[in-house]
Parts: C-alpha cells; structure tokens; sequence
C-alpha cells in the first residue's frame, strides 16, 4: 500500500492543509531513515498499524499520519527532528494522545513523534522538593511515586491517570486543585527541549525564578509548536494535614454559581470549587457511586485543607455564604474511600459521559461574576440547537466545560453539536473571558482565535513562534487560523 | 465513537453487539494508563485503546484479520483491567472475544504457532491428558533453554519451565460423590473440578469440600462435569468453547433441578469469569439460552459465596502476614474485591496488598506460554511489588497466578481456600510447613 491511496475521513468543519505530495511520495525513504535512528518497533509504518493514531480524545476529527515514530531517548528525537527538519517534514508531537482539543491529531504528511516510550522518573529531591520525570510519563505516576513520603504534584487535569506531562506542558493543563495551587506553568520548574535543528537544551532547572527572560513561560502552553519537551523538573508541594471535600446541592444552577463568585469575591480560596449540573451529577453518580445527592439540580463540590481547626473553620464560612445562595444539602465525606470516590465520579465525567451519549467537550473561561448569566444562555443556546448539555467544570476558577450531548453516527447532529460548540465559545470571550481553559487550542478552537485576538496580536504570538520554528514544522497546523497567518508563512498557505 | 457498519453486518448479533460496545468507548485513553501490557511496551497498539481501534477497522470492514492486528491482539492477557478503569462503561472483553473469533476463522497462523495453540487446546482442557503431559514435561525440563534457542519454540520452553515437579493423580476430592456435613445441611452446592487445577494442586477441592462442611453445606460433584471452556474461548475456538459450556451447563442444570442447587461454586477465579458468562455466550442459541443464564447467576466464587456464611471463630495460625495477589479474573473480570481480603482478615491473617495490584502477573491463562516476554517482564514486576511488602505467604485465589509467581519467589504461594480452611479446623497447607 502506498502512502497516496491511503485516505483521512474527515468531518465538516475544521480544515486541514493539502498533504505536501513530494513528501508522500517519499514516504519509503523517510521511513527507512526514522528506522534507522530508531529500530525495532519504534517506528510504525503500515496503514493497518497507524490508523489508531490518526485521532486522540478529540475523535471527531481523523487523519493519517505519514509515519509514527516511538522514540526512547533525547538523543534519539534530537536526530528525528534534525532529520525531518532538514527534509521539511512537518512533526506532530504526541503524549498520551487524551488531548480534547486535537492538539496530538496528525495529518497525512506528517510524522508523529511520540512519547509513550519515555516514562522514567529520573530523579526525586525531597530536599528541594523537585522531581524530574521523562516527558511521556503520566501525570498521576508523579504524585504516585512520592505520595508515600507525603508530597504530591498539584495539576491534576481529570484525565491524570492517563496525560503525559508532556501533553500537560504543551496545554499547561490545569485541573480541579489548581484554584490554590496554580496551573501547569506555576508547578513547572525546567525542562530539556529538543529544538527543530536537532538541538538540545535545558531551560529552567531546580529553583522557582530564573534570570532572564522567563522561556519556561513560553513554553508551557506552546502546544508543540516550539520544539518537543523531553524532560520536564516539576515542583513538589507537602501533603496537607487533612483534606474534605463537601458537597452543596442547590436547586438551581444560578444559585450554584452566583455562590461560587460570592465564595471567591470574599476572599477565601478554598483547593477546588467543583460544578456539576443535573446530567452530570446522574452520568457520574451511575459511574462511581459516590453518593451525590441527586435531588438537587446543582451541585458544587469544594475541597478544603489543612488542620481540623483551619478546615472546620473555612467550612464555616463557606457554609454561611452558600445559607445566602439557598444551599439546600450540605454533605460531608465521611471518609477517606468516600473521598476518593466523590473525586473519581467528578474526574470520570467526561468518560463516563460515553454511557449515555457522544460528546464534545468545551473549555471556556469566563469572570466568575459572570458565571449565572453564562450558564444560562448555554442552556438557550444548546436547546435552540435541539441538543442536550451536561455540565461539569472548575467553577473555582470560572473554566467552563460544557458537554455537547449528539449521536456522532448522524452527520446532521454532528454539525449541529459542532455550531453549537462554537457558539458556547463566543458567549464566553463575549463575556470577558476566553476560549480555553486549559485544554488548549489544538485545530478545535484554531479558527476562533480570531475572534478572541487581533490580525496584530496574533502576529506577535506567530512571531514569537517563528523565532522558534522558521519554516512551520512543528505542529504546524495548530492554533493560528490559516486566514490570519498571511503568504510568507510556510506549510499553511494551501489550505 | 463513530462506526460505519452496513445493516447486513449488523444483522449478525455477534457484529451487532461488537458495534454496541465501539459506539460506547469516546477514546478518551483512561484505560491505556492501567494495562499492563501498555505500561509494558509503551506503544498505543498494544493498550486497550489501541486494540478497540484496531478491532473497529477489522470488523467495519469486515477484513480477514492480518499479521498486524493479530500480533496486537494476542498480546492482550484479556485481564481486563482497561474494564475496571473504563468510565465509559465499554464491555472489552465481549469485544474481544469477538474479534478473536474472527481471527481465528480468518486468519492463518504460521506453523509452528498453530501446532502450539492446537496442542494446547487438545491437552488442557481434559484432565487425564493434563496429568499425562505434565508427567511428560516434567522428563523434557532440563532441555527448556534448548527451546529458547529458536523463537518460533520459545513457548515450548515456557511450558517446559512451568511444569510442576510434583503432579497430583484422581483423588475422592475431585471424583463425582456428595459429601454431606456432619450436622444439619444449610446449604447444598457444587463445585467446579476444573481440569487443570486437580492435577496442579489437589489440595485446594479438599480445603473447600471441607470447609464447605464444616460450615454444614453440603457439595456434591455431579458426574459428566468438565472443562470450563475458558482456554479454548480466549482462542478464538468458538465452537470448542460452546461445546464445554453446554456439556457444563447441562450437568448443573440437571442437577439444579434434580435436588437443587444454592450455588456453583468455582475456586478458579479464570474459569469463574467464563461460567458467569455462559448465558451470554449462548445468549443467541435458544435452545440453551435460558439454561445458560441461570447457572450463569448461580455461579460464585469461593470468596462470595463464603462471606455471605457464618464462620465460627478461627483457630490461632500464628497471625501469618499474607501478601493477597488479586487474580485479575477476579478483581476485573468479576469485579470481586474485598471478599477474599476480609475472609482472610478476618481469619486472623495479617493482609498486605502489593502496590500496583491492578497489574497482571502474567499468567492468563495460556498467556505466560504464548508470550512468553511480555509474561516475564510481568512477572518479575509482580514479584518485586510483592516481595516489598515482605509477607510469609502468598495468596490468591487462582491457579494460574500461583504457578506463575510461585516460579519467579522462594516465598511459598497458597490458594486463600486453604489459608480459610486451616484457620478454621483444617490441616496446615503444605506449602506452609517451613513457616513456623
Ligand atoms: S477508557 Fe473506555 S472510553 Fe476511554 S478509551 Fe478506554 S475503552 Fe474507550
Ligand atoms: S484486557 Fe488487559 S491486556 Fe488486554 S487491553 Fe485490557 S488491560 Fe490491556
């Protein structure tokens, strides 16, 4: 089978550019030389094989990749990258492949690189409370490994059990706990990038600030396009004395959220404040088993910390705002299983969603103030869709996660759910906020960009990127819309 | 996620229930960070993810299966661990087997492959055959690294070394009879007497039979009883498969109406999963359909069955600090859990759970003979997670896995039936006798 009767299904929307037919018709040769750096099964060649990498947790899209390529060490991407670099290849770098947005999705003249195959950690420093881990390694194996010495590693994105922090640096991923403890970019301390020539360099290292121009900011979040990040040192943070997650159930959504900005406009900032509607309260509650109450229409779940005393008494005050926002149940965990359970409903719910229908996932975010007024045009515009909503997001911090309910088998639907998705997005930068929480940009919200930005801020954000990347390689059709890119950037004009 | 089946495909049930079960799954990749063979080898087609993709491309396009997607499959232990992770509720074993029978009756596998899989179906599942050949290996073990030499014969020698030095003949545990309790009867079940398993360890039937009768349940071994048919179904042999369950569920539900029956109860965890699913295996077939389901819902592990029963107070056994393996079979294909842990505790065994114990030790049932590698790899991970929790014993409640870890630890392994069994009036496992 050669490269070119291969074909790529594709939904409606979202564009790709015209695979580059000289680079196809070199596919045999580019293979031969990716084996040649990387032997074994490292390099994936055969349509059979590379299908089941032609999408990632955004599946509504699909391409074939030209090659996928599973390296084991730096040294070996650095040679994969001067390679393809130098043949004009384009790169799509890969984590876990759970991306929401399509940030891992390729296209047909490109070469994944992925990192499934670098999991190590490489180096645990209590005393300077670091740890440094290869880039493909999942995020939860972090805070697994040094949880029974009492430290954890904050973001926690719902899908940690499986996201590489790789994939996690590349979005700066955030998560329920990031309220108080930040993103991905506020727990990241160095890492070591292969450049697109090949070259190798640490940015960063063991300590929170470094001098200079902060490049570590740059990178985290730089979906790809930069170079492709292979060990990452992240910070440690102490286990609390205790943790309790409670949860409040409101009878409507409204008081839910207008108590979330009350909460945070008092100034207390608890770990997570975490937001379910109805549907994802019954789509959660049928996986995990948690004991959501499920005879209120909203429910928020806020995690306190610390002493008995300090938790007992930011309870306290919570409690007393949510009086004010008529809180309906109160409920306590009563132990660590119940917990863990409460939190493992909460994470699964977008997974769990999967039992009742198919979805896309939107990741908004809006001023808190702006929240009950937010989640009430969702619900008129999902329903003027025709279309059901499950909601389930960081209320903490105002990231907005509508589940589009659809039946992905009827292309009807799946356009409508796909409009409707757009939609959602620009009643969040409509009211002051912006298209991505933390899943990223990827090709999902690419052509959005230029409702967020200015022609001229986005030609900053490209120029801050072609100091990197001059010819477009890496990720190269990601997050800038072809239309605000211009001629003079190569790889994208053909769309 | 998507599929695109054409309404002739999905008149076939099989192909019906397949698209069912790849419409649920919305690739979020959860389960890939659970299975062991993906934290194994790191490349998405050997997770669970990886296979559900590759399965979907085979089916819809109703492709005889290829070189590729076999490799990828076999590698799968089918432990089911990506079920238990799985939020979305996909059914990956139904999958599987599917897509495994299609393999089988498209697909040819090249000699030596072949030759394997049918001795090994033509000697496990018959009990005599069993105990004949392992008699056999035992003469052919010290030529095992022979084998290894040739890849294609690298099971050979998987097999060689697995052998068990010491094999068990026929023993009134494991023929047809009842054995009443010496007081009134609260109960009356069977048990499953495997094919293997006696010929392993005979012990184990006669901890549970006398147990069981302490407890005053009666057991009784109905004549004609036989392979499970697990082996053979985790091969793709479908036909093979279908005919052990209906033998197995002719003999209990004959029985089931003759006296009556509480339970079937199994003390092979792998097999255990394969009876709770004959009634969906021969859901199709209305001639067994019904039958099939009601000795499916009798079907119980030992652990389940036990913790509904009252037991008296347990002898002292010294507070022995057990290490209990979860049998994936049962963590994830049967989703039991804490039944064995708290019979064992409340015994008065000092129980210690492994870190990673969703991974599998990589037996599987034929696996650890077909894959050999990858079963070793898995092995010594299971064995170093255990031994960091220094126990004296090991339990499980599955042959397979004993054998397994039992040949990478000189720390003794015991079936949790005969830990139970001592702790309340039986003789002291053999395993035991060097721990004081
Ligand atoms: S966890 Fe379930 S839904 Fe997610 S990819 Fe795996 S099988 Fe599919
Ligand atoms: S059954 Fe086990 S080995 Fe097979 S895909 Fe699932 S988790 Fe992986």
């Amino acid at each position: 089978m050669t490269a070119t009767e291969m074909t790529s299904e594709t939904s409606s929307g979202i564009q790709m550019p015209k695979p580059d037919q000289a680079i196809l018709a070199r596919r045999e040769e580019i293979v031969s030389a990716l084996k040649a750096i990387v032997p074994g099964e490292g390099v994936v060649d055969n349509e059979t094989e590379m299908r089941p990498f032609e999408t990632d947790g955004f599946l509504a899209y699909r391409f074939m990749p030209l090659a996928v390529v599973l390296p084991e060490t730096t040294e070996q991407i650095a040679q994969v990258l001067k390679y393809l670099a130098q043949e004009g290849v384009p790169v799509i770098p890969r984590g876990a492949g759970t991306s929401l947005s399509g940030g891992a999705i390729p296209q047909e003249d490109a070469v994944i690189v992925g990192l499934s195959r670098m999991i190590k950690i490489l180096d645990t420093n209590y005393e300077n409370r670091t740890l440094t881990v290869q880039a493909g390694a999942t995020n939860l194996s972090i805070s697994d490994a040094v949880a029974s010495d009492g430290f954890f590693y904050a973001p926690d994105p719902s899908s940690q059990l499986a996201c590489s922090i790789g994939g996690n640096i590349g979005m700066n991923s955030g998560g329920a706990h990031c309220l108080k403890y930040g993103v991905t970019t506020n727990n990241l301390l160095g890492v070591k990038m292969v450049l697109i020539d090949g070259t190798v360099v640490e940015i960063g290292g063991e300590h929170l600030d470094a001098p200079g121009l902060d490049l570590l900011g740059i990178i985290c979040g730089s979906e790809g396009q930069l170079g492709i990040v292979t060990e990452a040192t992240v910070r440690l943070i102490a286990k609390p004395a205790g943790a309790r997650p409670v949860m409040f159930g409101f009878d409507t959504s409204e008081d839910a959220g207008a108590c979330v900005a009350d909460i945070i406009g008092t100034g207390i900032v608890p770990v997570a404040i975490e937001f379910m509607d109805k549907p994802a309260i019954d789509i959660c509650e049928a996986f995990a088993k948690a004991g959501y109450p499920m005879d209120v229409n909203a429910l928020l779940i806020v995690e306190v910390e610390g002493s008995d005393e300090e938790m007992d008494d930011m309870l306290a005050r919570i409690v007393t705002i949510a009086k004010r926002h008529k809180v309906k149940v109160v409920k306590e965990s009563q132990s660590a299983t119940e917990a863990a359970l409460i939190w493992k409903g909460r994470k699964s719910a977008f997974g769990a969603t999967g039992r009742i229908a198919d979805y896309i996932c939107m990741d908004g975010t809006v001023p808190l103030g702006q929240l009950p007024h937010v989640l009430n045009e969702t619900a008129r515009i999902v329903e003027s869709y025709g279309l059901r909503v499950a909601n389930v997001f960081h209320a903490g911090d105002g990231n907005m996660h509508p589940l589009i309910l659809y039946n992905i088998n009827d292309p009807i639907e799946a356009q409508k759910a796909e409009d409707c998705g757009m939609d959602l997005l620009k009643l969040c930068v409509d009211a002051g906020g912006c298209l991505t929480g933390e899943h990223g940009v990827g090709i999902e919200k690419r052509d959005l960009m230029l409702y967020q930005y200015t022609q001229e801020d986005l030609d900053q954000q490209m120029a801050v990127r072609a100091a990197f990347d001059p010819e477009w390689i890496l990720n190269p059709s990601k997050v800038f819309p072809f239309e605000a890119r211009g001629n003079e950037r190569p790889a994208t004009g053909n769309a | 996620m998507q599929t695109n089946f054409s309404l002739a495909q999905l008149a076939d049930p099989g192909v019906a229930e397949a698209e069912k079960i790849l419409r649920s799954c919305v690739h979020c990749g959860f389960c890939t960070a659970t299975c062991p063979t993906y934290v194994t080898l790191g490349n998405e087609l050997d997770s669970p993810r990886g296979r559900i993709y590759l399965m979907k491309d085979m089916l819809e396009n109703d492709r005889p299966a290829d070189e590729d997607t076999v490799k990828h499959i076999d590698r799968c232990l089918s432990c089911l661990s990506c079920m238990t992770t799985c939020p979305s509720g996909v059914h990956y074993m139904h999958l599987v087997d599917h897509a495994r029978v299609h393999i089988e009756e498209t697909y040819k596998r090249p000699f030596i492959n072949r030759m394997t899989r049918n001795m090994l179906t033509r000697i496990l599942p018959y009990r005599d055959r069993f105990a004949f050949a392992t008699r056999l290996s035992v003469l052919g073990k010290p030529f095992a690294s022979l084998f290894d030499k040739v890849t294609p014969l690298k099971p050979i020698a998987a097999m060689l070394r697995l052998a068990p030095s010491k094999i068990y003949g026929k023993t009134e545990f494991t023929s047809p009879g009842s054995f009443k309790p010496e007081k009134q009867t609260q109960g009356r079940v069977t048990i499953l007497t495997g094919c293997a398993q006696p010929a392993l360890d005979a012990g184990i039937n006669k901890a549970t039979i006398e147990l069981l009768n302490r407890v005053g349940v009666e057991v009784v071994l109905p004549e004609g009883e036989g392979c499970c048919g697990a082996l053979v179904h985790h091969m793709g042999k479908e036909h093979q498969a279908l005919e052990s369950a209906k033998n197995n569920v002719r003999i209990w539900h004959e029985e089931i109406e003759k006296n009556g029956l509480d339970a079937i109860i199994v003390t092979t965890s792998g097999c255990g999963t394969t009876i709770k699913d004959y009634g969906f295996m021969l859901r199709n077939d209305a001639e067994w359909a019904e039958r099939a389901a009601k000795v499916s819902s009798l079907a119980m592990d030992i652990s389940e069955y036990l913790v509904l029963k009252e037991l008296p107070a347990p002898n002292d056994t010294g507070e022995m600090v057990i290490a209990y393996h979860a049998a994936c079979s049962l963590q994830h294909g049967q989703q039991v859990k804490s039944p064995p842990k708290d019979l064992l505790k409340a015994a008065g065994f000092k129980v210690k759970e492994a870190p990673e114990s969703h991974l599998c030790c990589g037996s599987a049932g034929t696996y650890n003979i077909m894959q050999p590698e990858i079963a070793g790899q898995l092995r010594e991970r299971k064995v170093k997670n255990i031994e960091s929790t220094k126990p004296q014993a090991i339990a499980a409640g599955n042959i397979g896995c004993l054998t397994q870890i039992g040949s990478g630890t000189d720390i003794p392994t015991v079936h949790t039936i005969k830990l139970l069994n001592w702790a309340y009036g039986g003789e002291k496992p053999e395993e035991l006798s060097n721990i004081l």
